[in-house]
């Protein structure tokens, strides 16, 4: 079967019902939604409980999840697995304190005992509760709601389908010399229900997907193996992601993509490039000026510009398990210092489409937006959730608060966070022209930063020389170890905005008990100077 | 409902068994309440507790599998688990790697639950966190800690007779303090089946003495040392390398314990004579469930004897294809170690660096198992048989197989995060870089 056969197959299918072998009809893939009514009588039982016994504030989330996966190795399916799960959260503030609990008995009487639990929690807490809570205004909504903009409804399109495109980029990577392929796709339906007592009643459907592969090859002559990843991305959008188009392609030292993933193609050339790896020199350590692609710079955003202005971690919120940040507020008032060169300008999101973190409004209520935390390389601001947005001064709050489930509590959670492309009309290819001695890298490798976010290394998934403005060879064995106000006021060039692209991860980790978020991070093509590079080579 | 007994749980089970038309079906069963407290700057931040029950169902119509789950118990959502994970199975291509599921079994039983842990009420939680602040607050610095407990029930049964059923608490409790001025910075956690185990006091107390010795480290230029590896440091690295035991991908070529030509390491000594490693479900310190996820009874299992690769495990698939047993992968990890405390290890050390956890542990290389991080919350340099002062946070750059080769000593074994290691000495361990952070 064609590739675009399978997109064919999938959109007939989609919004019907399967009928198998059998005769008997099942529902089709996709969730079935609550009627809002429904969710507003369970909503209002919960605010008015709370209420009721005391509470200040109160705010419940009913949410219903679907998640599918399929895995694959070579030739074959290992699982395909849905896992749907509904229940409802509830938060309170008594006595200046706030409680959570969280149930899945989605019943008036079950609301209404989770709610008294967690009034009752916050009570026993506000004994040792020695900051007052203070919650920024926020704007009632009324009965709203918000879907993430998709085409094509990725549960409606039939697991065979799903099956056979990861089978056939696994042919694609074994027919080019592939030792091993596995594939997986995981898409996940967030349907959420937010109410609350400042009078706002949300009701979202957010949709996302993450295609990807891993490939191997052995070379069992000296018992050597050498691994590439995909470097397609995990997005915000519907199955349209995987219908390749010529406009979402970036050709160059090997096929980049943007908001339309050719996983096909991209087996296939991984296959090639692992085996290449296998022969490939080992580099010399030392220091190289670095052009990073946005399939690696956007983890290395992530870990040394994302975290570290997280406002609760820079309070010590996360101190035992996050970490902190070196990014302390003394420097933030001081509005002098340098986390970039001038040419560096970073932007917090929840309003961009195609991105992991687009929601119309977070999980506290607030309508989601952009603003800058680094701007023309000062730090700017940080991103904050209603109860400590006051600490910075400001009585707007950012919108940034997440929770992975309705069994969680929200807290604040990174919007995407990109890096501002130039004007500059610098292209990928005048970039490299301008390198005498450095290293092109590509994908997201080992990645690893300390608990204040200061020191981390980085590896990718290729890695090419760069010798007096050409590409001279591939290379292995390429990780880099910076400190992240070092490297980002080592940044010398960024290109245009044609070379924008988006990363991103579905776990980025945070909080105790650990929730994961998902979040895209975007730039462009960037260089920066003198940076040291490490052989983490066996032979090292 | 979350917590249902042995009956109730068969015949739930039983009762969506019956709704199957598939070949095999296996139901599971979970159900748990959890609770937690979270504090920060010395003041409770969030606190909770969340019950839930879900069942999955797995279908298999000759080699092709789907799976679903749902956390809704009324006839209609159960009917929809086992029509989605059939429509699922129908449409799934075949998978020639499929494995019947097991008959009946019998399991050696372990004891993991506490009626203490699965009581636990949130004033006991409050009362626990304000031990913890309290002891910080006399010593003028800053905590951060959580406290979690649960207690809940597992239960699968399947179309081939097989049943299973066990109940589990477990606590755990960490805390980072911090000097006010941010220079200093302290760990310790704790963790237990039975809360009535759990003083946080004690812990919240060697939390404050190392954040108040750490302050003012002294950077010390990278390179390899002779370095103290605290439980906590030893585990993360060790848990990572037994991640990697798998039969399957050594034999493929992609593995630490690969050789080439589909040949591996068993039976190879990669690690110093003192390093046993093994698993042992019914350990009374770290006890563990008595069957793997796919049903299969655990045993007592050798991986590493006296530094030789003894076993790797295997999955069903795997064992028949190449005629072997089925070992499962390992229930928990115990590192056989002696009677020295860390103390005595500390005394007999001439110049080396204590280790109080790692941070951050990322795979380098997957063929050596090097693995990149940073040390955290209490890094000391030893002289002459006594802690002399802080230094600053390396990067390390350093395989668990190595060290393990180059180990000195082993102390006292002990629980961490379920498993059970001693502190340790070791030579060459490799710091590549400093880190500013504390």
């Amino acid at each position: 079967m064609e590739r675009r056969d399978f997109l064919r197959v999938g959109g007939l299918a989609a919004g019907s019902l399967v009928i198998p072998a059998t005769g008997r009809a099942v529902p089709s893939g996709s969730l079935s939604p609550v009627p809002t009514g429904d969710k507003k009588r369970l909503a209002d039982v919960a605010l008015n409980t709370a209420t009721s016994r005391g509470a200040t504030y109160a705010d419940v989330r009913i949410g219903r999840y679907l998640n599918q996966s399929i895995s694959t190795r070579e030739d074959r399916v290992t699982s395909t697995a849905d896992t749907e799960s509904y229940g409802v959260g509830i938060r309170v503030i008594v006595n200046d304190t706030w409680g959570f609990a969280a149930t899945n008995d989605v019943t008036e009487d079950g609301i209404a005992s989770a709610t008294q639990q967690a009034v009752g929690i916050a009570v026993a807490n506000s004994v040792i509760s020695d900051e007052p809570i203070r919650l920024a205004p926020v704007e009632s909504y009324g009965e709203v709601s918000w879907r993430t903009p998709i085409e094509q409804n990725a549960f409606d399109v039939p697991v065979a389908d799903k099956a056979e495109l990861l089978l056939a980029a696994n042919a694609a990577a074994m027919d080019n010399g592939a030792s091993f392929v596995s594939s997986f796709l995981s898409q996940v339906n967030e349907q959420k229900y937010f109410a609350s007592t400042e009078g706002s009643y949300i009701d979202q459907d957010v949709h996302r997907l993450w295609p990807r592969f891993t490939v191997t090859a052995v070379d069992p002559s000296t018992g050597q193996f050498q691994t590439r990843n995909s470097l397609g991305e995990p997005v915000g959008m519907g199955y349209e992601y995987l219908d390749p188009r010529d406009e979402a392609k970036y050709p160059g030292i090997t096929m980049r993509y943007g908001l339309h993933y050719d996983m096909i193609e991209d087996a296939a050339l991984a296959a090639e490039q692992a085996r290449e790896k296998l022969s490939a020199a080992s580099v010399e350590a030392g220091r190289y000026d670095l052009v990073l692609d946005p399939t690696h710079l956007w983890l290395t955003i992530h870990e040394s510009v994302g975290h570290p202005l997280e406002l609760d971690r820079v309070l010590g919120y996360e101190a035992n398990y996050a970490g902190t940040s070196f990014a302390t507020l003394d420097k933030w008032r001081s509005g002098t210092f340098n986390y970039g060169s001038p040419i560096v300008n970073f932007i917090a999101d929840k309003t961009q489409f195609g991105s992991l973190g687009y929601v119309g409004y977070d999980d506290e209520g607030v309508r989601t937006k952009r603003w800058y935390l680094v701007r023309n390389g000062i730090l700017v601001n940080y991103q904050a959730t209603r109860d400590q947005v006051h600490i910075l001064g400001q009585n707007e709050p950012h919108g940034s608060s997440y929770a992975q489930s309705w069994s969680a509590v929200q807290f604040q959670r990174m919007p995407n966070v990109s890096l501002e492309t130039t004007d500059n009309g610098v292209s990928v290819e005048d970039m490299i022209s301008g390198v005498e001695r450095g290293i092109y890298i590509l994908g997201r490798g080992s990645y690893s930063i300390d608990q204040q976010r200061y020191n981390f290394q980085f590896g990718g998934q290729l890695f090419y020389e760069i010798r007096d403005g050409q590409i001279d060879r591939m290379l292995k064995d390429v990780a880099y170890q910076s400190n992240t106000q070092d490297f980002w006021n080592a940044c010398s060039q960024i290109c245009d905005a044609s070379d924008y692209r988006l990363g991103g991860s579905f776990f980025d980790g945070k909080g105790q008990p650990p929730q994961v978020s998902a979040v895209s991070h975007g730039c462009a093509t960037s260089r920066f100077d003198d940076i040291d590079v490490i052989n983490t080579g066996s032979d090292s | 409902m979350t917590m249902l007994t042995r009956d109730e749980s068969f015949e739930l089970l039983g009762g969506v068994l019956e709704k199957s038309e598939a070949d095999h079906c296996t139901v599971r069963l979970s159900g748990s309440t959890g609770g937690n407290i979270r504090y920060a700057r010395n003041s409770v931040s969030t606190a909770g507790v969340t019950t839930n029950m879900s069942l999955s169902v797995q279908s298999t119509f000759g080699q092709k599998t789907g799976s679903s789950s749902i956390n809704e118990f009324d006839e209609d959502s159960l009917t929809r688990a086992v029509s989605r994970s059939e429509e699922l199975a129908r449409l799934a291509p075949e998978n020639r790697e499929f494995v019947e599921p097991l008959g009946p079994q019998r399991y050696q039983e372990s004891n993991a639950y506490f009626e203490s842990t699965a009581s636990t009420t949130p004033e006991r939680r409050t009362r626990a966190a304000a031990d913890s602040i309290s002891v910080v607050r006399e010593n003028g610095l800053v905590a951060a800690g959580f406290i979690q407990d649960s207690g809940g029930f597992r239960a699968t049964r399947n179309s081939a007779g097989l049943f299973n059923y066990r109940r589990s608490s477990n606590v755990s409790f960490s805390v980072t303090v911090r000097t006010e001025d941010g220079t200093g910075s302290g760990w310790a956690s704790r963790d237990y089946n039975d809360v009535s185990l759990l003083n946080t006091s004690d812990a919240s107390r060697i939390a404050s003495e190392k954040a108040s010795a750490s302050a003012n480290a002294v950077a010390l230029d990278p390179g390899d040392f002779t370095v103290i590896l605290e439980p906590a440091a030893a585990h993360d690295l060790i848990r990572n390398m037994m991640f990697n035991f798998d039969a399957r991908r050594a034999e493929e070529g992609r593995s630490f314990l690969s050789k080439g030509g589909g040949e591996t390491k068993l039976g190879e000594k990669l690690m110093d004579d003192k390093v046993t490693i093994y698993s042992d479900h019914t350990h009374p310190d770290v006890p563990a469930a008595p069957w793997a996820g796919d049903g299969r009874p655990r045993a007592r299992t050798t991986w590493v004897e006296n530094g030789v690769i003894r076993n790797l495990s295997y999955s069903r698939y795997w064992a028949r294809h190449k005629g072997v047993e089925a070992t499962p992968r390992p229930a928990n990890i115990i590192l056989d170690g002696s009677d020295t405390s860390l103390e005595d290890i500390i005394r007999d050390t001439q110049r080396g660096i204590l280790v109080t956890r790692l941070w951050y542990i990322r795979t380098v290389d997957p063929r050596t198992l090097l693995y990149t991080g940073l040390t955290r919350d209490g890094t000391f340099l030893i002289e002459n048989g006594s802690v002399k002062h802080a230094v600053k946070n390396f990067r390390f750059n350093e395989s668990p197989v190595a060290f393990l080769n180059s180990v000195d000593v082993l102390g006292e074994p002990v629980r961490f995060n379920g498993n059970f290691i001693p502190p340790m000495r070791v030579r060459d361990f490799s710091f590549t870089s400093l880190s500013d952070a504390v």
